[in-house]
């Protein structure tokens, strides 16, 4: 590969290396200390969760999920109400989402099935879960104090013994244990090739991107072993990440979405079910903005008529900043996660710095531009965007 | 003043890869109509375009002579100015918009603040009493009829004080009726001064309305007929729009015709929106295993609407008829069911229908039949790649790799990716629609080698193309549609162009 594709390839991963070291320096280091690093997770849990879902709406082709951050006010309402009325965590918690996913078979039934333009059916959406949050709650703020349900979603985790004192082990060993697997599937998946004589990545750049992804993984988790160690919540999104990045790049039906959104007709005309694409999509958004909501509500510890607001927005920059394409059929859970995570920094460096609050969203609007401004000259010159 | 209002002297117009026209030349005299003829690609739109300016001076080379001076329009604006009017075959109007503001678009009437709508639909009822219309301008586009619309379209052109107006196929389609008026209204605007020049197929209606005709063939000029007596012989026109010699383009095949590998009989589909329209007719088709059966006719004659509504109903309603594979009856209401049935269907625009070209060569050569090359849902996308490089040594695309973008490739090689894509579907039936569009020759002659192969492999094959020594070339029998029915069925060795031609230009009456 040389140098002007790999530049092309990275752009994010790069421009997150540069805003990352930049805002090391700008607040003297101060990003990097632990406590810093490990709310960097969790803060943007939520971003990482549902961007995932997005990605998929935007796949289909630029289409967007406005609805999914009144889906957590709603769902964060519901959990707070029953919890308050005294039903176990262990009945809410599948119940809300049970109803997120139905609010998904909603919304993906009249986009999928009746094609009802997405814009304006989650722009529905929006209005209607805000309003039906809003009702549940009573325009109150309520309160969270179910411990097994603050448990599921804000702990940390601290075996006996091992975690006793100031640093927590079990944070490293874990990331140990990760950066093993990694290296182990990266050799099977090489042996494997070279078995059935199949073609195979050049062993130097395969080798380099494993060591960075490694010391990555090694270097976060002995930060955190130092912050209270690994939290729930990061088990949640790194599972949802990872079930989403296996879906969009190796079942059936998430290739489907990348069909869909590079040519719709072309992709009917291969067999393949648009409508249930469509539909999928947005049931799984929708589901994802549900789980969103309870570990909202779990962090925070209360829910009012105005948790979740602009989260929509957020998710859907995360993907655009991410490299997905605004006119569908390209972008990745990888790139999202990228996406995600520069936001994060930007906001966390900008906080630590002390800006105010309004300058991070000049910032953000202006990276989010530049994003996508990116995506359409690139594409113009592949010629998919006219 | 010269008795000729234009000239256009030696027109070369290139595309990348093909050369679309190669030195015409065109001269109309003032006040005439004059007709333009010949096949499906010949070059008559291309050079209309040059003329309008829609191709801008410089794209193309030679001298356009209008009314004595030479013209170098770079866009529409600047040939409209000069009452140069063109009429598109797809009617240029916003079915939304009422006739009045159809027809000043891009050059409204202004008053002193914004429109003036008084004025607009003033002037609209003008021009439109001049094409003999009485409907209220106010009226919405969508809520008028084709014919109506035309006459619209040229109500349109008169406002802009066209002296010099150009139809593409203007009658294509309106029925009998229409069509007629439409010819006298443009006769009755000749008598007025008024020059046109036609593009049609029809030659009875060429022979009915125009004075002269050229025919071009393979994007040159063939001959400039006068027809003052309106009484042309239609077997010289089509001898000169076809007559080009067969040469050994077409690679052979040893021939080995089994049982019926497709049956398709009474086959009725309705216009998937004009439900009361019907796009085909009462169709009964078949092909054996081994054979390659080639459909001709003109574009619109319901050949890819045919496949389509085939095609597991991807096109049409309250469709009707009979679908036998192999033998068996089957019923085909998706894609899916018609791809698991043993169908493919190669389609016509390779960009538009076919291909996926945000992704890899790969993606594409597997996504008719993903399960193929997955276990239990997930993909193994080594053996995708490993499927995906095989068609790619077998078809010889050239490609650095499969994991290449196919919007990268040339349209012959995106042509083989799309064959991949359904070999891999392994089908018993490949209907190809236009297989060969807008691919060089050295192409065309390895996707014929392609085709043949798989009708030695005991393939039925379905041959959608408008190129006439295609099918000759290539098929075993030709059936000939016209306005959505067969209107000849005739073995490769009896067929010929002049008798297709024939075919479909009787049919028409």
């Amino acid at each position: 590969m040389d140098t002007k594709a790999f530049m092309k390839k990275y752009t994010m991963v790069i421009a997150l290396v540069v805003v990352f070291v930049l805002f090391a320096i700008l607040t003297g280091g101060r990003l990097l200390a632990a406590q810093n690093l490990s709310n960097l997770l969790l803060q943007n849990s939520y971003v990482l969760i549902m961007a995932c879902g997005m990605l998929l709406c935007i796949l289909t082709g630029g289409n967007v999920d406005l609805s999914v951050g009144s889906t957590v006010c709603l769902v964060g309402a519901v959990a707070a109400q029953l919890l308050a009325g005294g039903l176990p965590a262990l009945v809410v918690i599948p119940l809300c989402l049970i109803i997120s996913m139905l609010i998904g078979i909603w919304q993906g039934f009249w986009i999928g099935y009746i094609h009802i333009p997405p814009f304006i059916c989650t722009l529905a959406g929006m209005f209607l879960f805000r309003g039906l949050g809003r009702a549940i709650l009573g325009s109150k703020t309520v309160t969270i104090n179910d411990d097994t349900f603050l448990n599921i979603f804000a702990s940390y985790i601290n075996f006996p013994g091992l975690d006793d004192g100031d640093v927590k082990w079990s944070a490293f060993i874990l990331g140990c244990i990760v950066a093993l697997v990694v290296i182990m599937n990266k050799f099977i998946a090489r042996f494997n090739k070279r078995k059935k004589g199949y073609k195979q990545d050049p062993i130097v750049s395969d080798a380099a991107k494993t060591a960075v992804i490694v010391l990555m993984i090694l270097a976060y988790t002995w930060q955190l072993a130092h912050f209270r160690g690994i939290s729930v919540m990061a088990l949640w999104v790194v599972a949802v990440v990872v079930v989403y990045a296996f879906l969009t790049s190796k079942v059936a039906m998430g290739r489907y979405f990348y069909a869909v959104g590079g040519n719709e007709k072309a992709a009917k005309l291969s067999g393949i079910d648009t409508k249930k694409v469509y539909f999928r999509a947005y049931t799984s958004m929708s589901l994802l903005a549900g789980l969103s909501g309870l570990i909202v509500a779990a962090r925070i510890g209360s829910v009012n008529g105005d948790t979740g607001s602009s989260f929509e927005m957020d998710a859907i920059g995360a993907c655009f900043i991410g490299g997905a394409s605004a006119y569908g059929g390209s972008g990745n859970i990888a790139g999202v996660v990228v996406g995600a995570i520069l936001l994060g920094v930007i906001n966390q460096g900008m906080s630590i710095i002390g800006l105010d609050n309004n300058f991070q969203y000049i910032v953000k609007g202006a990276v989010l531009l530049v994003a996508v401004i990116f995506d359409v000259v690139s594409n113009r010159k592949t010629g998919k965007a006219g | 003043m010269s008795e000729y209002i234009l000239e256009m002297k030696n027109i070369v117009k290139e595309f990348p890869g093909v050369k679309a026209l190669d030195n015409v030349d065109l001269r109309v005299k003032r006040g005439e109509i004059h007709a333009l003829v010949g096949e499906n690609g010949a070059g008559k739109s291309t050079l209309m375009n040059i003329l309008s300016g829609t191709y801008p001076f410089g794209s193309y080379t030679g001298d356009i002579i209008y009314d004595g001076e030479i013209c170098k329009f770079k866009k529409l604006r600047d040939s409209e100015e000069k009452g140069i009017v063109i009429i598109h075959q797809e009617l240029a109007l916003i079915p939304e918009l009422s006739i009045g503001e159809n027809m000043f678009l891009g050059n409204e009437r202004n008053g002193k603040i914004g429109i003036d709508w008084d004025k607009t639909y003033h002037e609209a009822a003008e021009h439109l009493k001049q094409v003999g219309l009485n409907d209220d301008p106010r009226t919405l586009i969508k809520d008028i009829g084709t014919g109506k619309q035309q006459l619209v379209e040229i109500a349109k052109a008169l406002s802009k004080n066209a002296k010099l107006l150009i139809l593409d196929e203007p009658t294509s389609s309106l029925n009998e009726k229409d069509s007629k008026m439409l010819l006298d209204l443009l006769i009755s605007f000749k008598k007025k001064g008024m020059t046109c020049i036609i593009i049609s197929h029809k030659l009875n209606e060429i022979s009915y309305c125009a004075d002269n005709m050229t025919v071009i063939r393979d994007g040159k000029t063939v001959e400039t007929i006068p027809n003052e007596n309106h009484d042309i012989d239609e077997d010289r026109i089509i001898r000169r729009m076809v007559g080009r010699e067969l040469s050994d383009r077409y690679p052979p095949r040893e021939r080995k015709i089994g049982d019926i590998g497709l049956e398709v009989t009474n086959w009725t589909v309705y216009h998937p929106i004009y439900s009361e329209k019907k796009v085909v007719d009462n169709v009964s088709f078949n092909v054996r295993k081994g054979e390659i059966v080639g459909f001709s006719g003109l574009q619109g004659a319901g050949r890819t609407e045919l496949a389509m509504s085939v095609f597991g109903h991807s096109y049409g309603t309250r469709i009707s008829g009979e679908v036998k594979i192999g033998g068996k009856p089957v019923k085909l209401n998706s894609e899916r069911a018609a791809i698991e049935a043993g169908l493919a269907y190669v389609t016509e625009d390779r960009k538009i229908n076919g291909l996926i070209l945000s992704d890899s060569i790969a993606k594409n050569t597997t996504m008719a039949r993903l399960e193929k090359v997955c276990r239990k849902g997930i993909i193994n996308t080594d053996e995708e790649n490993a499927v995906a490089e095989d068609y790619k040594e077998k078809l010889h695309t050239k490609a650095p790799s499969v994991k290449q973008n196919v919007g990268n490739l040339s349209g012959g090689n995106q042509q083989k990716v799309l064959l991949a894509k359904w070999m891999f579907a392994d089908p018993e039936v490949l209907i190809l629609d236009e297989p060969t569009r807008g691919i060089d020759v050295g192409a065309k002659y390895e996707i014929y080698c392609i085709m043949n192969d798989l009708a030695e492999q005991g393939k039925s094959i379905v041959m959608i193309s408008s190129e006439m020594p295609e099918l000759l070339g290539m098929c075993d029998r030709i059936y000939v549609m016209n306005e959505g029915r067969i209107a000849a069925e005739m073995s490769a060795s009896e067929a010929t162009q002049e008798k297709i031609m024939a075919a479909i230009l009787r049919s028409d009456k």
